[in-house]
Order: structure tokens, then sequence, then C-alpha cells
């Protein structure tokens, strides 16, 4: 019982201070709570230029990266489900690897690249960026939920009269759409969260509020920078709520496996 | 009429496993199955029946057409599996109506033809549940109804009860064969249970190793087994190796019990067990333990160590392998 309660303070501890911050207006050194609470840091935030707009990127940014490497990824990952090839595995296993180095490493790396050929700056480059990271989401668990598809459903449906991409469309992407639902989600607050990279190649012509968030802790009080972090909260905590259904230790778990 | 015709099929899988030259004719209306161990070929046959795989070689017709060139969804088969039949997120009745749409047929048909299926296979009233809400039973039974709706010309059945339990399991094959009769349907049924085979066949064909063992009516191969596979796989059988390159093989119900010496064979009573209806009893002789089936009334003259006396009234032989 004191395990989880030390646990959830050192969990939520930070998230409660975090809230008590953002609603501060005046907050000095020796009081232990905020001398006098308002909408001020709101108002501050809101007021910036920058935010509506890197708000919008941010958004723009994980809804197209979440798209495009779903319309990529998804069947790429029935083939990695579903087909029997030379170096399937390898494939699973570099999509891995990917993310088994520092990023800053990769970043690095693409942004040489990216100079060479045009793409700093751009909202392509930032977009691969962002790709980067969804598309391991979109390969992994989507698999998983693909091969835990009964052969016989898909069968059943060809049985019936239906082609190979009728049978894909109503049977086996439904049946396996609580897998993929769940990747989409995780590819999208990861979007939303995406930041070193962002910097890295989208400033200063692309900003997102997490990039924004860097300016803003650099600049202003930690007042104005717990308003942002709760901005950045919101929508993932949303798409949690939305989501819940779906999300288990056994989706998890059927996505990682490397079968 | 002939409706179903394989000619000299092959399909192998790479480990080289697969089934070699099959020839096997099924008559329209008629209930054939095929009879074997796992691993045998049998699912191998009805899968490239079904379109599910490619053959090697050789042909397979229906109603004098090869179809061995048509994707699954062209063939006019088809299939239940033993399991995942039902698209777990359609409701029982769009599970039914799948087909019936694809084949462009209008709503209110659809309606009728579902109903009477539905009526058929005793699951009226079910049509809104979700095939996760059912019993194994009523799924198996909507999964026969599903497939019975596309009015295939073969109608395909890889062991579809074999998950069942045993009680559900025998209703379900009475009405199987009774739906099978009334509907004049051509049905190809693959099990390994060997009852189930003997119950439900118009004919039975026994497969060992890629191959065709033997094929009968259920009597023939019951009372004529052509090799000591077929004698061993089929029913209960003694073999007794009495000279010294052959077998003999004798049914538990062939045996005739009686008191002393003199008989084919003489011996001991050994066990005695109540089986229901008849009582098996077992023999100590020369050449090994005999089975027998004997009746109630016969097994109370008889007690453990007694001498006792054999003849058989049926037997085969076979070579010494």
């Amino acid at each position: 019982m004191a395990i989880l309660f030390a646990f959830m303070l050192f969990f939520y501890g930070p998230l409660m201070y975090m809230f008590i911050l953002a609603f501060a207006n005046s907050y000095n050194f020796p009081a232990i709570l905020p001398n006098e609470y308002g909408f001020m840091w709101w108002a501050y935030v809101f007021n910036q230029p920058n935010t509506l707009v890197s708000i919008t990127n941010s958004f723009l940014f994980a809804v197209c990266s979440t798209a495009l490497s779903f319309i990529i990824c998804i069947p790429a990952a029935y083939a990695l489900a579903r087909f029997q090839f030379k170096g399937r595995k390898l494939v699973m296993f570099l999509f891995l690897l990917g993310n088994a180095f520092p990023k800053i490493g990769m970043y690095t790396s693409m942004g040489i690249i990216f100079y060479r050929i045009g793409l700093m700056g751009t909202f392509l480059g930032v977009l691969l960026i962002h790709m980067l990271g969804t598309m391991m989401q979109m390969i992994w668990l989507p698999a998983g939920a693909f091969r835990s598809v009964p052969r016989h459903l898909e069968e059943a449906a060809r049985d019936a009269g239906a082609g190979p991409l009728r049978t894909f469309f109503k049977v086996t992407l439904p049946v396996a759409w609580p897998g993929i639902a769940v990747a989409l989600l995780y590819a999208f607050i990861g979007s939303l969260g995406e930041s070193v990279g962002t910097l890295f190649v989208g400033l200063p012509q692309w900003r997102t509020m997490m990039t924004e968030m860097y300016g803003v802790i650099l600049d202003f009080p930690a007042t104005a920078g717990a308003v942002f972090a709760l901005l950045l909260i919101i929508p993932n905590f949303v798409l949690l709520i939305i989501m819940r259904k779906y999300i288990g230790a056994e989706t998890m778990a059927k996505g990682f496996k490397m079968g | 009429m002939s409706m179903l015709e394989i000619v000299n099929m092959t399909k192998l899988y790479k480990t080289g496993d697969g089934v070699r030259n099959i020839n096997l004719t099924i008559q329209e209306g008629e209930l054939v199955t095929l009879l074997g161990p796992s691993g045998c070929g049998k699912t191998t046959i009805l899968r490239t029946i079904g379109g599910f795989l490619d053959v090697d070689g050789g042909d397979v017709r229906i109603a004098g057409q090869s179809i061995i060139h048509l994707p699954p969804e062209k063939r006019p088969t088809a299939m239940v599996f033993q399991a995942y039949n039902l698209w777990p997120h359609m409701k029982v009745y769009d599970n039914l109506e799948f087909g019936l749409k694809l084949r462009k047929v209008p709503r209110q048909e659809r309606a009728r033809r579902i109903a009477e299926m539905m009526a058929l296979v005793k699951m009226s009233g079910m049509e809104q549940k979700y095939p996760g809400q059912m019993s194994g039973g009523q799924q198996q039974r909507v999964a026969i109804a599903r497939s019975l709706l596309l009015k295939p010309q073969v109608l395909l059945l890889d062991e579809p009860f074999s998950a069942l339990d045993a009680k559900i399991r025998q209703q379900m094959r009475e009405e199987l064969r009774k739906i099978q009769t009334d509907l004049n349907i051509t049905v190809a049924f693959v099990t390994h249970d060997q009852e189930e085979a003997m119950a439900l066949s118009d004919r039975v064909v026994v497969m060992n190793k890629g191959a065709i063992e033997q094929e009968g009516s259920p009597q023939d191969i019951y009372h004529r087994p052509k090799s000591r596979y077929v004698a061993d796989f089929i029913g209960e059988m003694n073999f007794l190796q009495l000279a010294d390159n052959k077998v003999l093989a004798v049914r538990p119900e062939h045996v005739q019990v009686s008191q002393g010496k003199g008989g084919e064979l003489d011996g001991y009573v050994r066990t005695i067990m109540m089986l229901g209806h008849y009582i098996e009893m077992t023999v100590d002789t020369d050449y090994g333990i005999v089975k027998t089936f004997i009746s109630d009334e016969q097994a109370r003259q008889y007690g453990r160590g007694d001498a006792v006396a054999l003849r058989f009234n049926r037997r085969q032989e076979y070579a010494l392998d």
C-alpha cells in the first residue's frame, strides 16, 4: 500500500504541481502554494503570436505523419504477418533498430543529407522526421494484429465469393482493428511529442508546440511552461480516453512478438 | 452423374509431404468421407478442391469442368472449417448475408433465404447475436448454414465437429446427414474419427501417407479391410500371428467363446469389463491377448482364470510385412 502510494506520488506529483503552477498568477519563493491564482499566463501564452501557429502545426504534422505511415505501413505489416519470405525477420528487426540508437545521432546525419537536398526547414523535411517514429509504431503493432487474425476467417470470405481486396477490407482489417487503433494512437501521440528532430530540421520556419515550449521554458517563468505542458497533455488525454477500450496488455503483447 | 472428379492429382509441399496421384470420384448427392490420421493428406485434398492450395499435377473437375485455375471465390464449392468460421465482428445475420450480397441477391430474397436456412439448422431467433455469444455447436450450425446458402455444387467439410463435445457431435452428425439427404447435396467430409466416418458416409476413403489405401462403403471397409493398416485403423481388431508369414485379424464381436478346451485357440479369462450394452472379455492365449465382445448372460458363466475355447466366425488374413 505504502509502495503504491509512493509510486502514485512519484508519478502524479509532478503532474499535480504542474497543474497548480499553470493557474498561478504570482508565485514567489518562500510560499509553498501560489500567492494568487488566475489565468494570467494562459492569456500570455495565447497572446504570443506563435502559439496558435504552433498548435496548428503540431496537429498538422501529427495527422499527416500518422495518415501517411498508415497508408505505407499497413500493407507492409500485412505482408510481414502473412507471407513467408527471406529476410522477413530482418526487416522486422531493422524497424526496431532505428529506435535503438540515440535519435540525436540519426538526426545529425539526416540533417546533413537534408541540407544537400534542400529539405532543411521544409514541411516535407519535418514530416519525414516525424514519420521516422510513426512508421515503427505502424509496422510492429499492426503486424501483430494481422498475425492474430485466424486464416480461416479470410478463407471463409474468399469461399463466400469475396476477392482478396474485399476480404482484406471487410474481414482482415476490421478483425485486426483494435491493434491498429492502438498503433494509430501511439503514432499520433508520438508525433505530437516529437521535439529534437523538429528543432533540428524545422526551425525557424516550422514551429510545433514542442519546439515552442523549449523557447518558453528558457525565456519565461515556469508558470508559462506549465500552461504549455498542460496544452500538450490535453490532446493525448482526450485520445487515451477515446481509445481506452483498445488499449490493453494483450494488444501490446501481440504487437511485439517476433513470430 | 459424377459431380466431383479428382484425376491423378498431386500436391507436394516443400517438406516432401503431400498427396500423390489421387483419383477419386464423388457422385451427385453422395457423402464421401476422407478418413485417416493427421498428416495423411486428407485436408490437403479438401483444400485443393476449395482452391486454397494449387495442385502440382493432375486435375480437379466439378460437373465436368476443370476448376484448378479458379481462385476460391470463383469455385462452386463452400467450405466449413473446424473452427474460426464466422466473422466475429458481424452478427449472425450479416455473416449469412455476406455471400448473398456478393451474388447480388435482392434484399427481400436474402431475408427469405436466411430465415429458411436458420430454420433448417434450428437456429431461428439467433440472427442478431454475435458469434462470440454462441456455443461452439451453435457456431458450427451457422457456419454450415452460411455455406449452404451459397448453394455450392460440392460442400467441403474439414473436421467440422471435431472441436465439439461427444454428445453434440453425435447430434450434429445426424442432423447433417438428414439435411444432406433432404437437399441432395454432394459432400466431401474430412475426419480422423472412424466412428464418425462410418456413421455419416455413403462411401469412406481411407488414407495413409498421402495415398488412398482403400475406398468403399462403411460395411466394405469394416468387414473387408484390404490391408492390415485399414483393419487396424477401423474399429477394434485382434491381430494374431499364427503361421510364420501370416497375420490373422479378427474383430472382437466375431470371436465365439465357449467353456473348456478344443477351440481354434485356447486360453484363460484375463479380464471381464462391463461396457454398457455388451461385455468386453480379454483372454490370455499362447499367441497373445484376444479381445472379445460377449453378452451379459454369457459373461456370467465365466470368472477370471477360467479355461475357454475360442472360435472365429469371420476373419481376415494379411501377409506379414
